[in-house]
């Protein structure tokens, strides 16, 4: 924790340099499972393309051919001409309803596959990313950036192939009909192919930065509405209007100069089509002249002309929303290429059994009240963040299993840190801590997120239920275990008395909860965990007196034989403590039973004293 | 059309730039027309000069090509260069208004949205709608005008071949019918869902801790894969009804094509049309298949738009309903002077959404300078009467007044200026330490700074933060320990010696020694400010002049520390009292 925030939360912005390459491999990884369907949609453009240039021909037949004869009284040609040309028509409506429900349906499957990878990426990634990284830059790359790839998928992807199939074919037609026609019309490529050159680096830079604006909007946004009350009650509205207008400017100039991009992009392109267009008259009318070309030749040169460069327009179309899917992409490469510190073992271990655990959970829970705790031990460990300092210098501690321990010491002592270590949200800088003799390192992490749970000052609620919400717990918990973990923290007459009980929405009718309930709620899910190992991170500092004391009531009874390690403020904690640490700059400076300490003379003494005249 | 409204409310906006953007229309239509003008040039020449070998005769309509050439490239350029700016300006100019509706709108109401609902108005409804004035619109206006252009031509030419095109209208415009309703509500519906996607990431963002803790990211992934899930299918369903209405449009002007050649030759036949005809009818006929089969993605577009247009309105006709008298919020009102005597008369309150009364004829009076300690179990309304001081929320009935005058008489700012708050959940915004704190006093400078560091114990740690004052902190800066952001919050409340200081249990993560210092240094600096703090410290509430005790929204005992606990059993257990005597006892 050594250098301000900022700075590495810009350096999470910035991109690595091959994330072009990185992108595009995501994007493969994304397509490939869809390669049958991709097959079969690219066959499906190949019968589309077809039907569009031989559709016209049909049509052109009838008047040719169908008409002049239908007059002299033959009708079969023009029946057959008009009858295939229904028949196109026909299958280019059916081909247009199937690829356009293909390409909807496998471009939101992909998206969905993405969205899943990110969120479960995300959640994988260790908690020091997450306190380096904001939450409004992770939700723009969920939303703001996936939409922008949507848009290429669905919209761009098919139309893109198609125009340029379109054009292959009509390039075939061009030559077949006129070599040195042709030429001049390939000719018109070479401008063609330096300003995509030019406009893909300029397109690329616009787009990046509209992606770099809208999420710092996004997560000034996020930040405002998520501290309403401060913004109101310090009348901070004008000042956050001002910083959300500068950097709305900046996405709306990036917006501007991407979009101006596409003028000149289009602009050229259109200009080339139709130089050429002219280029190609006044040569063919000079070839017909001279005698070198048929002017039959030259007329359906012209009508293909204008139809070869009609689809320009829409591959420019498809070159902007690809460059700006292609910008939002590498954000969200960038994402899930970040490799999390904390990993979950190759070869996971699973943690000694305890004796007859199999038995039924109903007579189990009686038994296992007494030594399901698990023994923790922390070997030479050293702890610093990133660059920073150590926080914790070196440290040895061993609790024996179903030892409940108070961990006490001022701020910044380093209690938190410990505690984080012994959870896993990180891993030491050196030496190891253990649960039962398994390195956390290489225990399984469903056993070890089952047996070592954590409830700290923050106690956020999701949306849904409270029952819900008590239930993140233990998914599986039934109404009944609910009722009775609510009940042994103290919620459950509050809960009653809700509009829908259990059912409340939490953010909704009437749900709202104040801190010291919501506390509640994170105990009640912790008795509903039923862990091995309890670690309470100032879990109740916006806890009445009474409601504490009932909590810790119940948590001394249910958790009994459980090893806990408690972090608290009030010393009340101690009533319930078979152990006392005192921590100070990352070391222990005194440890033993809260008897002991209490009557010697040493930093515990003090607090205590201090404690015991701060109440009554 | 009534369903259109919330893209007309865009009407003033659009008639701010209405020269240019008539410009825009104007280059779209012509760009349309020259599609049909530049053809007829083409054959000229072909059936002209290049059929008589009349080189001579060639240039003039050649020039003319280029002429038309050039001007259709620049038409393009020129049109996509004038609406760029235009659009991404109204962009951020909504962004901005709804940004700022949210910030006057009550805490009430914004507990009642779901974050992600908020957020996916602000950027991707809004993205929508800029796309639409971009390019959906101008086309949505054109092509119709194309498309009747072209009719007319056909009547003009034969009323038969006419007839046909408006008959082949029919069944394209029940089609348009049947679609239109389904897709919007397929649209709002998946929309909603967008913003259910962000409102469930943010919170697993958010909540990490909790769920990494108990090991349930794979239950909140799951849980996200539902919503996704449902987000995906609300979207296959709007490509089906795409390809229905996109197949329609393709298949129907093929078809009047080729009922124009049948019946043509058929009037060929009997005499009443030409070969011409025929033939020219089919050329216009085909040039008016692009625009139709582009109505069908206009449409998509334009419901999708109304859908975007339609959210944004719902949050844009929030009711402000905390607002100065004259129903808007100044910004910076004068500060008329104040003794500071804070009262609560028969004040009620309860939820909008629900009937239960958290506060219930609720009485209390703080004088001038004193210290008020308000205590009482969680849930029993402290948070709820400490938001009704600076008009977060507004009492349901009777009325909290400063120095007699009924708070919601005063414009709120100056209410909120003279009411410093700190949260029991302490809100650091993304900057530095010292702009922070600088917040409770705008313009105050580093001495005053550190003063209020003081008072609130926070200047030791601030002073070893790596870059002292100039620390970022906040969710995008260094994470602080709980203790070290409430004493932030606090120094912020404290800095500007507000009239009136309310204090939401602002220690609660703070050990005994260093709350005492803060209480001690907060009687000796403040002497004049008027206190009302939430407590459940028993040495909190000893400090304090007097002492409320809150049970159900009610003031159910009212003293001094010592005379409540000889008086009130509730404070007792609530100072918890008698189990110190129990473990007195043990001990």
């Amino acid at each position: 924790m050594s250098a301000p925030r900022l700075d590495s939360d810009d350096e999470i912005e910035q991109l690595p340099p091959d994330i072009a390459a990185k992108a595009r491999a995501l994007l493969k990884s994304l397509v490939r499972p869809h390669l049958p369907m991709v097959i079969f949609l690219a066959v499906i453009v190949v019968l589309t393309a077809v039907l569009l240039v031989i559709g016209p021909v049909f049509i052109a037949d009838a008047l040719d051919k169908g008409i002049p004869a239908a007059i002299d009284g033959d009708l079969a040609p023009l029946i057959r001409a008009v009858t295939l040309f229904v028949a196109s028509a026909l299958g280019s409506a059916i081909l247009a309803f199937t690829s356009t429900r293909l390409v909807g349906i496998t471009a939101q499957k992909i998206l969905f596959t993405l969205r899943e990878r990110m969120v479960t990426h995300v959640q994988r990634l260790d908690l020091g990313y997450h306190e380096k990284s904001t939450s409004g830059r992770l939700v723009s790359r969920q939303t703001s950036d996936m939409e922008s790839v949507q848009q290429f998928l669905s919209y761009s992807l098919f139309e893109t192939a198609l125009a340029l199939l379109q054009m292959s074919f009509i390039a075939v037609t061009l030559i077949v009909l006129d070599v040195p026609l042709a030429v001049v019309v390939f000719a018109g490529f070479v401008p063609l192919f330096f300003i995509t050159k030019a406009a893909n680096s300029t397109q690329r830079s616009a787009y990046r930065r509209t992606r770099t604006s809208i999420a710092k909007v996004i997560v000034h946004f996020v930040e405002t509405m998520g501290g309403i009350r401060a913004v109101q009650a310090y009348r901070r509205q004008p000042e956050r209007r001002g910083t959300l207008s500068d950097q709305d400017t900046r996405y709306r100039d990036a917006n501007t100069d991407a979009l101006r991009g596409v003028a000149w992009f289009a602009g050229w392109t259109r200009l080339i089509g139709n130089v050429t267009q002219t280029v190609i008259i006044v040569v063919g009318a000079w070839l017909v002249i001279e005698g070198w070309t048929q002017i039959g030749v030259l007329a359906a040169f012209i009508l293909y002309l204008r139809r070869f460069y009609g689809p320009l327009d829409e591959l420019v179309q498809a070159f902007n929303l690809y460059q700006s899917a292609s910008a939002a992409l590498e954000k969200i490469a960038a994402v899930l290429d970040t490799d999390p510190e904390v990993v979950a073992p190759e070869n996971p271990q699973m943690l000694p059994t305890h004796g007859e655990e199999s038995a039924d959970s109903a007579s189990s829970a009686a038994e296992s009240a007494a030594g399901s705790g698990r023994a923790l031990d922390l070997e030479a460990v050293r702890f610093a963040y990133a660059d920073g300092p150590d926080v914790i210098p070196r440290f040895d501690l061993h609790i024996p299993a179903g030892q409940i321990v108070a961990l006490v010491g001022a701020t910044g002592a380093g209690k938190s840190t410990l505690v984080k270590l012994v959870t896993r949200f990180y891993d030491p800088s050196d030496g190891r801590v253990s649960l039962d003799e398994v390195d956390l390192r290489d225990l399984d992490d469903e056993q070890l997120r089952s047996s070592v749970v954590m409830v700290t000052q923050e106690s956020f609620l999701f949306a849904g239920t409270i029952a819900d919400n008590i239930r993140i717990g233990n998914p599986e918990a039934g109404d009944e275990e609910v009722l009775a973990a609510a009940r042994a923290v103290g919620l459950d007459a509050y809960i009653r008395r809700l509009p829908d009980g259990y059912a409340t929405d939490v953010k909704k009718r009437g749900g709202r909860l104040s801190s010291g309930q919501r506390q509640l709620v994170s105990f009640a899910r912790v008795f509903l965990a039923d862990p091995d190992v309890v670690v309470l991170d100032e879990a109740t500092a916006h806890l009445d007196i009474p409601s504490e004391r009932l909590v810790q009531n119940a948590l001394a009874t249910v958790l009994e034989g459980r090893t806990a390690i408690i972090i608290a403020h009030r010393l009340s904690t101690v009533e319930i403590a078979d152990r006392v640490l005192v921590m100070e700059a990352g070391r222990i400076v005194e440890d033993g039973t809260p008897d002991e300490l209490i009557s010697g003379t040493g930093r515990f003494a003090q607090l205590h004293q201090a404690w015991r005249d701060s109440l009554v | 059309m009534i369903f259109v409204r919330p893209l007309l409310r865009f009407w003033p906006d659009l008639r701010s730039r209405i020269g240019v953007y008539v410009l825009v229309l104007v280059l779209t239509l012509l760009a349309n027309g020259i599609q049909l003008v530049v053809p007829m040039i083409t054959g000229h020449i072909i059936d002209g000069p290049i059929a008589h070998r009349d080189l001579s005769a060639l240039w003039l309509p050649v020039l003319g090509v280029l002429v038309i050439g050039i001007a259709e490239a620049v038409g393009m350029w020129a049109r996509r260069m004038i609406v760029a700016p235009v659009v991404a300006s109204w962009e951020i100019t909504w962004r901005s208004r709804l940004f700022d509706r949210l910030q006057y709108t009550s805490v009430a109401i914004h507990d009642s949205w779901e974050s992600g609902q908020l957020l996916s108005r602000a950027v991707n409804d809004l993205s929508m709608l800029r796309r639409f004035f971009a390019f959906g619109l101008p086309f949505l206006v054109s092509t119709p005008i194309v498309l009747a252009v072209g009719t007319i031509m056909l009547v003009v030419m034969q009323p038969v071949f006419g007839l046909i095109m408006i008959v082949m209208a029919v069944p394209a415009i029940i089609a348009v019918a049947v679609f239109e309703k389904r897709y919007r509500e397929t649209s709002r519906r998946s929309q909603d869902t967008m913003g259910e996607v962000t409102t469930d990431v943010e919170e697993s963002i958010q909540g990490i801790r909790i769920l990494k803790s108990f090991g349930r990211s794979p239950w909140a992934a799951e849980r996200f894969s539902a919503i996704s899930s449902r987000l995906k299918a609300l979207e296959i369903r709007k490509a089906e009804l795409d390809s229905w209405l996109w197949s329609v449009l393709l298949l129907l002007p093929t078809l009047a094509q080729a009922a124009i050649v049948a019946i043509g030759t058929w009037g060929v036949v009997q005499g009443w049309t030409t070969v011409g005809t025929v033939v020219a009818a089919v050329t216009i006929s085909m040039v008016l298949r692009m625009p139709i089969e582009m109505l069908g993605f206009l449409l998509a577009d334009a419901l999708m738009a109304l859908t975007a247009a339609g959210r944004y309105w719902e949050v844009i006709d929030i009711r402000h309903d905390i607002t100065d008298a004259d129903g808007s919020v100044e910004d910076d009102p004068e500060v008329g002077h104040y003794r500071g005597q804070l009262s609560f008369d028969d004040v009620s309150f309860h939820f909008s959404d629900t009937d239960r009364l958290t506060l219930e004829g609720l009485d209390l009076r703080i004088e001038p300078g004193q210290t008020l300690a308000l205590v009482g179990a969680t849930g029993s309304g402290k948070t709820t009467l400490a938001s009704l001081v600076p008009r977060l929320q507004d009492v349901t009935s009777g009325t909290v007044s400063i120095d007699g005058v009924d708070i919601r008489q005063m414009p709120v700012n100056e209410l909120r200026r003279l009411v410093s708050v700190s949260f029991e959940d302490p809100i650091l915004f993304s900057t530095s330490v010292a702009e922070n704190v600088e917040m409770g006093a705008p313009g105050a400078d580093e001495e005053e700074i550190w003063n209020a560091l003081e008072i609130a114990s926070a200047k030791d740690f601030v002073s070893r933060l790596p870059e002292g004052l100039d620390t970022q902190v906040g969710e995008q800066g260094l994470s602080l320990s709980g203790g070290q952001r409430q004493r932030l919050a606090l120094a912020r409340a404290v800095i500007g010696r507000p009239r009136i200081l309310v204090l939401d249990d602002p220690l609660s993560a703070v050990d005994v020694d260093t709350e005492d210092r803060v209480q001690r240094a907060l009687r000796e600096i403040l002497p004049d400010s008027t206190t009302l703090i939430i407590a459940h410290r028993p040495s909190t509430a000893a400090l304090a002049d007097v002492v409320a005790v809150i049970d159900d929204g009610r003031i159910a005992a009212h003293g001094t520390h010592e005379e409540l606990l000889e008086s009130s059993p509730l404070y007792r257990e609530l100072m918890g009292a008698s189990a110190i005597t129990q473990e007195g006892g043990r001990a």
